[in-house]
């Protein structure tokens, strides 16, 4: 029974592909590509718990199949997700807008850019014929089914390009909104370049219009960052609580590079985020941190993987998850340190706190470690709250949700302390502050 | 009325009954001691007057005011006036002094039906009590207790209570782990506190507490009991002769 329905819906996909492949942007070696993309997927088929790095989060039971590809949004879509954006807006940023999968200009800032700034949709860039940034935008492996399903299926997405020497002074926000007309699928992939000695920072928000249906907005996000350059990225997964959110994002770095990056997630019913970051430069610095505030039947599984190929890199990774009801959190932290990458200083921390019985989340940290001599470390804690605290804080006049929500602001705080800009830590603590709000 | 009135108190933990029909009465304006070997239920007292769960209580009554405390959640009672320093004060990293103090302040008053205090008065009365009780102000800047000495600890119970300005105050054990220094000013900022309304019960092991802040009324307890009441001469007497004379008593 399961054999066959699964056949059925992959075979209702490879129809779909077939359908819509023409529509896709990129001939020649990008179509090949995305045909190959589209086999490797339909080789594996949805992932699932027998799959280790899915152990956690089985698509197969979770997802059960992919939707329809969302058509391009009409005037009424564009015009809910204009509400949506304005909703969530970051001040004083770039705003560029996906909607339903497709690039809206007139909904995006791109008039007087700064210097050294340029940003193209991504279906006018393969359409284009840019070769060299359209495989930039592509690459990555087709070992991973959903990463492979991206690259076969993505309509549209954003390339964003740094000129060398060009420090950015607004942040560039990425907001992908489902305008919410149909329950379908959104494909998109987006690239950051960085040249030599840029600093930049990029926000991406993912949301939908009001009386969205349940969605799924799968994306794919690819960055270099140069010598010398630093990014700055903090991400906000807001979808709706029946949406699924399949994300990826592909990290490289230069020398003297660094990354600071900090994901928080409050929305979607299953959400996946998984993030690669490889330090290819040596004297390179990543910080890689997220919080996880989940109730419901929420399931959100953010699952690194932190690539130490060249000598004298730093990472540094601090998650947190709260998880109530009967959600269900996971964090998989795989850390490589390779022969050659000798004085890697490498540590993470994970820490999950359940607030109800039914809550649950699982850790998983790994470190393989290849060099000799090196710092390696990390540490993993799942628990309630503090039993001795809370009776410390009540005794104080403060009632039981209050002391419980300043305790789970201080466990999240740690984690939100290391996003960089003072704005963008005030956003997220204050999403933060609104999910501890709605729980009261 | 009396302020706090114990009738026949009579708790269980896990099982084990600790208190076996404790009565206490307490009158506005005074100072009482409570004295006691090791096991003998001063701080289940404590804990149990201020709502620590964990606790059953399987007999008699608590009334504050005349009201029946034991119906009332820890907050409740905060806000009504109980206030418990804590023997062994918690940390609580990750929450500012300075703001976690706002916030108690802000739900005590909410829950009495008060306007909220703003932050810039609220800074101001706390200054205040921090430079009395020689508190520096980058020490509510830093995490709830987060890093401090014994002495620091037990200051920073005072500040609360001459913040929260209550109407009954139980120190437990107060006196455990400060040094001689640490005592006397944990004891002076005690003593600026009382007043004509104001009652406060001192539970301590040892009499030497009781010189810097004096009772009007001393109990000694054993086995779950108050098995003798008297004026403060008594502390005096049971630091001469100890607690044994009283074990068979209880």
């Amino acid at each position: 029974m399961n054999v066959v329905a699964k056949t059925e819906t992959g075979r209702a996909l490879g129809d779909a592909f077939a359908v819509v492949r023409d529509r896709l942007p990129g001939k020649g070696k990008i179509a090949d590509q995305r045909r190959a993309a589209f086999e490797a997927y339909e080789r594996a088929g949805l992932p699932h718990r027998r799959i280790e790095d899915w152990k956690y989060t089985d698509l197969r039971v979770l997802m059960r199949e992919v939707l329809p590809l969302a058509p391009a949004p009409d005037v009424a879509a564009l015009s809910r997700a204009a509400a949506a954006v304005k909703a969530h807006g970051i001040d004083d940023a770039v705003r560029l807008v996906l909607v339903d999968g497709a690039f809206a200009p007139d909904l995006s800032d791109l008039g007087k850019l700064e210097k050294g700034l340029s940003i193209r949709a991504l279906r006018e860039v393969l359409d284009g014929g840019d070769g060299a940034l359209s495989e930039q935008a592509f690459t990555s492996d087709t070992t991973n089914p959903m990463i492979a399903l991206n690259s076969a299926m993505a309509t549209d997405g954003v390339v964003i390009e740094v000129a060398n020497g060009t420090v950015l002074g607004k942040p560039l926000h990425v907001v992908h909104v489902a305008s919410g007309a149909a329950p379908v699928a959104m494909f998109t992939r987006s690239l950051l370049r960085l040249g030599r000695d840029t600093g930049a920072t990029l926000v991406e928000s993912y949301l939908a219009a009001e009386g969205a249906k349940a969605y799924q907005a799968h994306d794919g996000l690819v960055v270099a960052i140069g010598d010398n350059a630093r990014l700055d990225h903090v991400r906000f997964v807001e979808d709706t609580v029946d949406a699924f959110n399949i994300s990826s994002a592909t990290v490289t770095l230069g020398a003297h590079a660094h990354f600071n990056t900090f994901g928080m997630t409050t929305g979607g019913h299953v959400s996946r985020y998984e993030l690669t970051v490889a330090c290819a430069g040596e004297h390179s610095k990543v910080e890689t941190n997220g919080v996880n505030l989940i109730n419901g039947k929420q399931h959100a599984d953010t699952t690194l993987f932190m690539d130490h190929a060249v000598p004298n890199c730093a990472s540094r990774e601090i998650f947190r998850a709260v998880v109530d009801d009967r959600a269900h959190s996971v964090f998989q932290g795989r850390i490589i340190v390779r022969p050659d990458a000798q004085k890697t200083d490498a540590k993470m921390m994970t820490r999950a706190l359940l607030l109800s019985d039914d809550a649950e989340a699982d850790n998983k940290p790994e470190l393989e470690i290849f060099a000799d001599d090196v710092t390696c470390g990390h540490g993993a804690t799942t628990g309630a709250l503090d039993e001795s605290l809370l009776f410390y804080m009540r005794a104080r006049g403060l009632p039981e949700k209050e002391a419980q929500a300043l305790l789970i602001q201080a466990f999240v705080g740690e984690a939100i302390e290391t996003i960089a800009s003072d704005a963008l830590r005030e956003v997220a603590i204050a999403t933060a502050r609104r999910w501890l709000e709605a729980r009261a | 009325m009396s302020l706090l009135e114990v009738k026949d108190l009579q708790v269980r933990v896990e099982e084990r009954e600790i208190l076996h029909g404790l009565s206490l009465t307490v009158n506005p304006g005074q100072v009482h001691a409570i004295m006691g070997p090791n096991g003998s239920g001063k701080s289940t007292l404590s804990h149990v007057i201020a709502g620590k769960p964990g606790y059953e209580v399987t007999g008699g009554q608590i009334l504050f005011k005349g009201e029946d405390l034991l119906e009332m959640e820890p907050n409740e009672r905060a806000a009504r006036g109980v206030f418990l320093a804590f023997q062994y004060p918690v940390e609580i990293p990750g929450v500012t002094t300075w703001n976690f103090l706002h916030a108690a302040l802000n739900a005590q008053r909410k829950a009495r039906g008060e306007e909220e205090i703003s932050s810039p008065a609220f800074l101001k009365k706390v200054r205040e009590v921090a430079k009395s009780l020689n508190i520096p102000q980058d020490m509510l800047k830093r995490g709830v207790n987060v890093g401090f000495s014994g002495g620091e600890k037990k200051r920073n119970e005072i500040l609360q209570m001459a913040l929260f300005e209550p109407a009954v105050c139980i120190l437990d054990e107060m006196d455990s782990g400060l040094d001689i220094d640490a005592l006397r000013i944990a004891a002076d900022g005690v003593n600026a506190l009382r007043s004509p309304e104001r009652a406060m019960v001192v539970i301590t092991h040892y009499q030497r507490l009781l010189n810097y802040i004096v009772p009007d009324v001393v109990h000694v307890m054993s086995k779950g009991r108050v098995v003798k009441s008297g004026g403060k001469e008594l502390a005096l007497e049971l630091e001469e002769s100890g607690y044994a004379q009283f074990e068979d008593a209880a």
